[in-house]
């Protein structure tokens, strides 16, 4: 199953409820395709929710890190919320999550926000 | 040395990202029968796709008169895959370090830091022409009952 995702605004703050997988060759709109709309759009508070994505490779990760360059070149924050054991277990071994902002609580990320 | 339990066979792909699914199952399914447990067996299958993603892109260049070859061996000791390809070949010392503070922002360059994360063993064999990467993860022993 490709990657989905739909796009709320809780706070102010866009939270993006992503499922399936984040790989190489998926189709349909990336994920730094999808962050590079929102910030044309003047969004730059974002959430990653990513509860439903039970699958990352290393071009997924990498997709995480130009949504994460991105949104922050552009002068906003993006955060994750909600990770799977298989995503953290990654972040974990490739000292991503040194990089991120990870989150448990949805509430607790969009107050998160300056 | 007794290996009644050998399973192995080989498979041989075009150069294009359809093939990169089924050898990610036939990885699965192999780390499974290795008794290696559901995460474990993910992350066997994802580095596999990682290997032969390489062998595609940076390795065959997605040529279509080049393929990529694949085998496969699980025995008592441990599941040993082979990705092959047919490119101009790889010198693993030339990727940069993925941990490190100036890299750590790239967008790709992960690929063969995860195999040896998550692999027992990674060994790079040069080939003539191409790149043969070979990928073992040791069975975990069970205790002889006495």
């Amino acid at each position: 199953m490709s990657m989905k995702f739909t796009t709320r605004e809780v706070g102010g703050v866009t939270i993006v409820d992503l499922s399936g997988k984040i790989t190489l060759g998926e189709g349909g709109l990336t994920l730094r395709e999808e962050v590079h709309k929102l910030l044309a759009e003047g969004k730059k508070k974002i959430v990653l929710n990513l509860a439903e994505v039970n699958y990352i490779d290393s071009s997924g990760l990498g997709e995480l890190v130009s949504a994460y360059t991105g949104v922050k070149n552009a002068g906003g924050e993006l955060k994750l919320l909600n990770l799977t054991s298989k995503v953290r277990d990654l972040l974990v071994i490739t000292k991503l999550v040194t990089v991120f902002d990870v989150k448990d609580d949805e509430a607790a990320a969009v107050s998160s926000f300056a | 040395m007794t290996d009644s339990t050998t399973n192995r066979g080989s498979m041989t792909l075009e150069s294009e990202l359809s093939s990169v699914d089924p050898v990610e199952a036939k990885a699965e399914g192999l780390a499974r029968e290795a008794g290696f447990d559901e995460d474990t067996s993910s992350q066997i299958a994802m580095v596999v796709r990682e290997a032969v993603i390489n062998a595609i892109l940076h390795g065959n260049k997605k040529d279509p008169a080049k393929q990529v070859h694949v085998s496969y061996e699980l025995n008592d000791e441990a599941l040993r895959i082979k990705v092959a390809d047919e490119g101009p070949g790889l010198d693993p010392d030339s990727v940069p370090d993925p941990l490190a503070p100036e890299n750590i922002l790239r967008s790709s360059g992960r690929g063969i830091f995860l195999m040896k994360a998550i692999m027992d063993e990674v060994h790079f064999h040069q080939l003539n022409p191409g790149t043969e990467i070979e990928l073992i993860k040791h069975r975990v022993k069970k205790e002889l009952s006495a």
